[in-house]
């Protein structure tokens, strides 16, 4: 019999806890299949966030650290340090990263710090209930904006990648969406040259992943898949913002 | 090897790396910036590595992460900034890492002063972060104590899997002193087999983390620190007497205040009066039974306590005492450091009274 499809061995076979329809089981499985392709397992160290992921360490099957809110930049600068052959990166959500981290991830990223951050961007806080984080769509409801994002009180949303890619240690600076299977496959590509462009020493390297959150958004997961299509594609435009992997 | 003349801060560092410190992560802040400066000339050269944090928060988190690689690894700061390194502490706590936090304290609350104080006491001995935990905490009372305390330092934040406090008043900091850099014995050390390396298959894979999200698991945790604690408390006391036995007055105090009050005994001792001082090394543990039994002494009527805060140590002086003869309270918060005449004083003035 001919294997069309095996489960890759760097993800674990604990049941994940996301709700039905979440982004990060999607993006869980391309990091992990990543590393598989790579060959890297025995020397990649995952540092999960504080947030929907922070259970992070049970499913990759690789050495985990769980950093403190928002930190997870500057603990994996820590360990990088200390063992430069290790392969470390952060998978952060957008409260995690975008918000009360966004220090670290710049500081990180202006360092040139060689590790690889996979930023999941879902619009909203997920573990706490639905918040709003500063990737919050205007006009967008959450429970800390009931009436919708307003501009006026609390700014437009942050674009990341963006910011991340002005910043000369940045090295790779990609943003994709697992809204459908042609943007899933090319997340993946996205984050095996997040990960090579660390392998090769090149510098910081940001995937921006932008991701449903059904449960928090009041949405079918058929229709949080659409919403990332209509609402937040057109203004989180996908592609590299920075490529020097070449140079 | 000679004695050198040495700044507090500098010689602190050199201790550290003697100690075998190869990473050290900051943040500039007055009085103790002569320690990442040090760190920064000094560990290119030997193969460690000095990275200037864009924050004090971003300081104590790297070093979170270095220890987790299994280093010997250190971050200094002074008062504001160790309270912002406050979450990361917890959080090392709780992932049971080792790891040297050096505190040079000055004045507060707030921006307070650049000058000496010990107003950080509450902070660096009952946690100072959220959540049930201790650092180990070692208070230094010159320069050189403050260099042998460093190889201490290390070892039992490795013996111990916990953050260790070296809490030194901005005083010991920046006063230069002779010092001499003995032969320290290396001690054997529990392996760090916890350490995340990359997971190869050849053992369960490493998994630093303080969440622990049921409850039973989370109070097996706590009561794995607490009995380590206990232990701690059992077994690293260390504490100096000073002409204690059959003194009529107990002085306790710490840090370089300790050494003011001995100049301060000794003005008592000239107009006949025997004091004697009580000088915890560890201020955390705090020696209680050390302390009760000098108090316990027939010639001992009252217990004076010293420090430059509003009374802090004293609260755990105390609890030590708890009630059986007499104390009082000598110092001031803020940063005002008394002089030797002014404690012999208030001795001699109490001790009529």
């Amino acid at each position: 019999m001919t294997t069309v499809f095996k489960k890759t061995p760097v993800l674990t076979d604990t049941i994940m806890h996301y709700c039905p329809g979440c982004g990060h089981g999607i993006v869980h499985r391309l990091v992990a299949e990543v590393i598989e392709e790579l060959g890297i397992q025995d020397r990649t160290i995952a540092f999960v966030p504080v947030g929907c992921a922070v259970f992070g360490y049970k499913y990759f099957a690789v050495d985990c650290v769980e950093a403190a809110h928002g930190r997870a930049p500057a603990a994996a600068t820590g360990t990088k340090r200390v063992n430069p052959n290790n392969i470390v990166f952060t998978y952060q959500g957008d409260g995690d990263l975008a918000s009360i981290g966004a220090a670290e991830i710049v500081h990180a990223a202006h360092r040139g710090e060689k590790i690889t951050t996979i930023f999941i961007n879902n619009a909203i806080y997920g573990m706490t209930g639905g918040q709003m984080a500063p990737t919050t769509l205007v006009g967008q409801k959450t429970t800390t904006s009931p009436y919708g994002r307003d501009p006026e009180h609390c700014g437009k949303p942050l674009r990341v990648a963006e910011m991340i890619a002005t910043i000369e240690g940045a090295a790779y600076v990609e943003r994709v969406a697992v809204d459908c299977t042609p943007n899933i496959i090319k997340a993946k590509a996205a984050i095996k040259k997040a990960f090579q462009c660390q392998i090769d020493g090149k510098g910081f390297s940001l995937v921006e992943v932008l991701s449903s959150c059904p449960t928090n958004w009041g949405k079918s997961p058929a229709e949080a898949m659409d919403w990332i299509k209509s609402d937040m594609i057109p203004y989180y435009p996908l592609g590299v913002k920075k490529d020097r992997t070449n140079e | 090897m000679a004695k050198k003349l040495m700044k507090g801060c500098e010689a602190i560092a050199e201790a550290a790396i003697q100690a075998g410190c190869r990473f050290f992560f900051g943040y500039p802040i007055t009085p103790q910036n002569d320690i990442p400066e040090y760190m920064s000339a000094r560990m290119p050269k030997i193969g460690g590595c000095f990275l200037q944090a864009e924050s004090e928060v971003a300081a104590i988190n790297m070093v979170y992460g270095a220890a987790a690689a299994g280093a010997r690894v250190m971050t200094s700061s002074s008062s504001p900034g160790v309270s912002l390194k406050q979450e990361g502490i917890s959080y090392i706590a709780g992932a049971e890492l080792p790891c040297v936090v050096c505190n040079m304290m000055r004045g507060g609350p707030g921006l307070g002063s650049i000058q000496p104080s010990q107003g950080d006491y509450f902070q660096a001995t009952k946690g100072g972060g959220h959540g049930d935990y201790h650092l180990i905490v070692l208070a230094p009372s010159s320069v050189q104590e403050a260099v042998d305390l460093m190889h201490n330092a290390f070892d039992l934040a490795d013996i111990y899997r916990t953050p260790v406090m070296l809490l030194a008043d901005g005083i010991i900091g920046q006063m230069m002193e002779p010092v001499e850099f003995h032969e320290h014995e290396q001690k054997e050390l529990p392996a760090k087999t916890w350490a995340v390396t990359g997971w190869k298959g050849d053992r369960p894979r490493s998994i630093v983390n303080s969440l622990y999200i049921e409850v039973d698991e989370l109070q097996e945790m706590n009561d794995r620190l607490q009995a380590r604690y206990k232990e701690i408390q059992e077994k690293e006391v260390m504490v100096e007497q000073y002409k204690t036995e059959g003194a009529e007055v107990i002085v306790c105090a710490y840090g370089t205040v300790a050494r003011i009050c001995k100049s301060a005994i000794a003005l008592c001792e000239a107009k006949g009066v025997k004091v004697g001082l009580v000088r915890p090394i560890t201020i955390w543990p705090f020696p209680e039974k050390e302390l009760r039994a000098v108090m316990a002494q027939p010639s001992v009527k009252r217990e004076i306590t010293v420090e430059i805060s509003a009374g802090q140590m004293h609260e755990d002086v105390r609890l030590a005492i708890n009630g059986m003869k007499p104390v009082d309270f000598y110092g001031k918060p803020g940063s005002y450091t008394p002089t030797a005449e002014e404690i012999a004083d208030y001795i001699l003035k109490t001790r009529e009274a």
